[in-house]
Formats: structure tokens, sequence, C-alpha cells
């Protein structure tokens, strides 16, 4: 697939990637939220995570991880930058068109930005949970980790 | 190590480029010596035919075949199609107007699921029209067996195709013992021997192969010519022709024959009978270098199919955690391709994978590489320096790495699909 100049540049310099803790310590940390999203069985998944002050309801910092092709990735990493100083509300409004425009996003890739548009929802809906805030959207598409390893 | 020319073309098993001593052959035949070579009263046309007969000796030499059972085609996937829907409508058992189509009772097939589409696609067809068709799984290791065919043998069955070699694992079927068994059973034998021929030594009266499928272009000839052998004695192969014409080919194949193209598949066949030992044994050290050096310097990495049954110049490795598109943009300077549903058409990761039950995930995560006779040392260190670096990279990335290394089983993980 030949890919766009800003795909290319996201994927060989992914922005904030990394986590703010392992997977447990992450559970325990109010002002985390991860989304999770995605299967290995259909070759992408994705991690996100916001770091939201508590007192204002920013995002103050932002991270991901991805397993999947280079539009996932890209997708992603566009995600982050584009979370880091948003409301948790203006964060909610991100919507994957954005990010299909703004990377040139071949059609056969768009499954990728709705992908990164569920993690950004998820991630939220994450945070507002531990947080006992009422989740804005019902019916996350995270997965969630079985107590049983 | 000196640096190789980038990119390096590690992807044999999709197309190989042209022998210059093929390209050289076939020139003449483009301009002064252009003739038809069904123009049988003049010395163009001799010309032609003359070239046309040499090739045929030539590739008949490669199969250990007469001349007289070579049929030259556009490639393999008309051979394929040649082969079997020729085969089926030749020797079914109820014309079609006596079943009904898809109701079965016209004659069994047995075929695989393993096998190029260029098979899969002509036996479904057929199932469509009234053809049974057994699709055997092969076993963990990507083999078909002689056994798996025995036991899946019907009163009806009239035909058998099963590929020599994989195109995407490399795995060698047991071409003999399914021969044997078919001669045995009056049965009519296919094999779509592509990714085998010029590259191993082959003998269609050995291996008791009634119709095999060759391609110029996988042994350093042209794209768009290949060749169907056809058994002319024990038994005489018949077959019902597709393309009804001039009747060419002894009928099987009408339409003016590519006298260029079947010029250059007579040289590659020529030059492959002299260097597929050296070539396939130099390769082999390479691979085995590949696959040595990748598996212990990275965890979670295994070769796929048969340890040791496998073509020598290709390998199939899955690197776990890691998608395989996203790692063939990290090795640019590496042509090869993936298992994973992102570099296919379909969207859907590689079937051959899932049918030897590599999981999807690990389908994802796949990688081909398949070596030629251009390929050199050089080529193969940067190849597994970059491949190391570039999963390394990846994994970094991989947020199943990640789980993986904290004790989290993937498995049990509930993913949310989409």
């Amino acid at each position: 697939m030949a890919y766009g100049p800003k795909i290319i540049d996201h994927y060989e310099n992914p922005r904030n990637v990394g986590s703010f803790g392992t997977q447990s310590e992450i559970k325990t940390r109010k002002d985390v939220g991860v989304g999770l999203v995605g299967a290995p069985e259909c070759g992408d998944v994705m991690q996100l995570q916001i770091k939201v002050n508590d007192s204002t309801g920013v995002i103050e910092d932002a991270r991901f991880k991805c397993f999947g092709c280079g539009s996932a990735i890209a997708s992603s990493s566009l995600a982050t930058e584009w979370l880091k100083g948003k409301s948790l509300d203006d964060a909610e409004r991100i919507k994957n068109t954005q990010i299909v425009e703004e990377l040139s996003l071949p059609p056969v890739k768009i499954h990728c930005s709705v992908l990164a548009e569920d993690a950004i929802h998820a991630a939220i809906n994450d945070y507002r949970a531990k947080n006992g805030l009422s989740p804005a959207a019902p019916g996350s598409a995270a997965a969630s980790i079985a107590p049983s390893r | 190590m000196d640096t190789p020319r980038l990119p390096i073309y590690l992807d044999h098993a999709a197309t190989t480029p042209c022998d210059p001593r093929v390209v050289e052959a076939m020139l003449p035949y483009f301009t002064e010596r252009f003739g038809n070579p069904g123009s049988r009263n003049h010395q163009f046309g001799w010309n032609a035919e003359e070239a046309v007969d040499l090739a045929r000796e030539r590739v008949a030499a490669l199969l250990g075949a007469n001349e007289k059972e070579v049929i030259f085609t556009s490639g393999s996937t008309e051979s394929n199609n040649i082969a079997i829907r020729g085969a089926a409508l030749m020797y079914e058992k109820a014309p079609m107007n006596a079943a009904p189509s898809g109701a079965g009772g016209r004659g069994h097939i047995i075929t695989n699921t393993i096998e190029h589409k260029a098979v899969l696609d002509p036996c479904k067809r057929l199932q469509k029209e009234g053809f049974d068709v057994t699709f055997l799984d092969p076993g963990s290791d990507g083999i078909i067996t002689a056994e798996m065919v025995r036991a899946a043998m019907r009163p009806d069955t009239i035909l058998c195709t099963v590929m020599w070699a994989n195109n995407e694992i490399g795995v060698i079927n047991d071409i003999p013992g399914i021969g044997a068994l078919c001669k045995e059973r009056g049965v009519i034998f296919h094999t779509d021997a592509t990714q085998w021929v010029g590259k191993m030594p082959t003998d269609v009266e050995a291996a008791g192969v009634d119709l095999l499928s060759l391609s110029a272009h996988k042994m350093y000839g042209p794209k768009g010519v290949g060749a169907l052998y056809v058994r002319r004695r024990k038994p005489r192969v018949r077959l019902t022709p597709l393309v009804d014409g001039g009747g060419q080919e002894r009928g099987f194949r009408s339409g003016t024959l590519n006298v260029t193209g079947i010029v250059g598949l007579g040289k590659a066949a020529e030059i492959a009978r002299d260097q597929m030992e050296s070539d396939g044994r130099r390769l082999l050290a390479l691979r085995t270098r590949l696959e040595s050096q990748v598996t212990s310097r990275l965890d979670s990495t295994q070769v796929n199919g048969h340890p040791h049954k496998r073509l020598p110049h290709l390998t199939n490795i899955s690197f776990g955690f890691v998608e395989g598109e996203s790692l063939m943009m990290a090795c640019k300077e590496i042509a090869c391709s993936s298992g994973s549903a992102c570099t296919s058409a379909s969207l859907e990761p590689s079937y051959v994978l899932k049918s030897i039950g590599v999981g999807d995930e690990l389908a994802h995560s796949s990688l081909r590489l398949s070596l030629g006779r251009g390929t050199t040392d050089a080529e193969i260190e940067f190849t597994i320096e970059k491949i190391v670096t570039a999963v390394k990279k990846l994994r970094e990335l991989s947020p199943l790495y990640d789980m993986h290394k904290e004790g989290i089983d993937l498995s049990k993980v509930e993913w949310a699909h989409h």
C-alpha cells in the first residue's frame, strides 16, 4: 500500500508512545482513563491512555500503544496529539472522519480511524467510570482483561 | 560485510526476474523470426515451429516427460483450469442434465484447503455445477499425505488435485504417494507444480502424475506463459477443452501460440535443469541462516509449516505481537509479502496459515520471504539485521507485547471485535 506523507511521518516518528503504568497499576489510577479496543485476530489492537486534571477536566497528557498496520499506528499517534489539552467533552467530539481527512487515509483503511475514535471514547468512559461520573455514551467498545491470568 | 544494493528482492515466490539468457533467446522471435507456427507452407512458419518444438523438448526434459505431452498455456492459472475443469467434464459420472445444479452426483473430486485460488475456485465452481468436492485439511505441518487422500477416496472419485509445494509456506506434499494411490484407484491426478518445477527435480513418471501445471515466470522466464503436462500413456488422459478454435496444442488449447513466451519458457527450463541443484543448495544454506538468526534473536517467533519438508528457498515466519503490514513498512528496503489481512485485497488473513492452525493473530504477524538465484549473502545479512531491529521497534509500540510480558494470557482477554 502506498501511503501519504502524513501517515509515513506518524508511522516513522510516532508521537506519545507509551503508557502511564502496567495494566494492573493503571486499573487503580483514578486520574488515568484507558481505552483498549480491537482484537489480535482482527489484526489491530489500540491502547489509548489519557491523564486528566480532575479539577479542570482537561486532558493533560496522552499515550498510545498499537498493534496494527501503518494506518492504525498513525491514527492512534494522531489521536494522542489531538487529545492533549482538550476537555473531556471536546475530546469526545473528535470524529473518525477528521482523522481520515488529516492523514488522507485510503478507503480500505477507514476502519483504523473508527478504531481510534472508539479508543478515545473508551478512554474517556473509563476515566468517568473510575471517578463516578456518568458516561456520556452507552456501550463502550473496550476490551476487558479477565481476572484470571 | 558490504551493503547490498537496495531494495532487496525476497519475493521470488511471487515472481522472478527474467534471466538475461532467456531474454536474449526470445528477442529474435519478436522481429525477424516472427512467424506463426501454424503457417505450414513457408519459412517464417517453419522457423517459429522449430523454436516451439525445441522449447517443448526442453520443458519435457525438465519434467521427465515426452514432448508430445506438453501443452503451452498462458500460465499456471490457465493450466489449472484446463486440467481441473477439462478432466471433470470429460470423466463425469452423470451428465449435467441428469443432475440438477448443486445436487451433486456428477462425480467426486478431492482437493485441499491450502491450494492456490487458481485450483480452489475452479473446484468450487464445479461443486456448484453438481460435482462433489472434498477439501482436505492438512495437519499442522501443512502436508497432505497419501493416507489423507486414501481416506477421502470414494467409488465415484474421478479427479484428485494436490499442489506439489505450497506457495505461502513452501511445504512439500507427498506427490509420489498420492500419485501411486490414484493410479491404483484409476483416479486422474493433477498437481499444481508452479512453485516446484524448476527448483526441484521433477519426474512425472516416478511421481505418477497425470496432469501438471507450471508457469515460466516462477523460474526466471517471462510472465504470461506456462505449460500443462497431459499424460499420453497409462492412462491416456483426455480433457474437454475450455476454449474452441483453431485446434492448436492437440485441441486442448486453441489460439495462436505465444512463440516469444514459449521460447523464453524453453530457455528457462533448460537453465533450471542445469542450475537447480546448486541454486537449491546455496539458497537452503542462506535460508537456514536467516531462520536460525531471527528465531534465536527474537522471542515469540515461529517458522510456519513442516520443519524440513519445505522448498529450500522459501520461509514463512510469524513474529508474535507485531502486525505484518507495519513490519513490512519498517523493512521497506526488503520486498517480501505477508499473511496479514492488511496486505490482502480481501482484508482476510492468510487462509493457508489458518488451515494449518496458525491462529489469526499469528497469521497477521507473518512474513513470507522467498530467495532466488540472485540472492546474496550480504542481502541475507542485511535482512536479518533489518527484521530484528524492526520487530524490536514495533514491539516497543505493541500493547500486546506489554501484556505478554506482564504475564497476561491474551487468549483470556475479552476483545471487542469490530
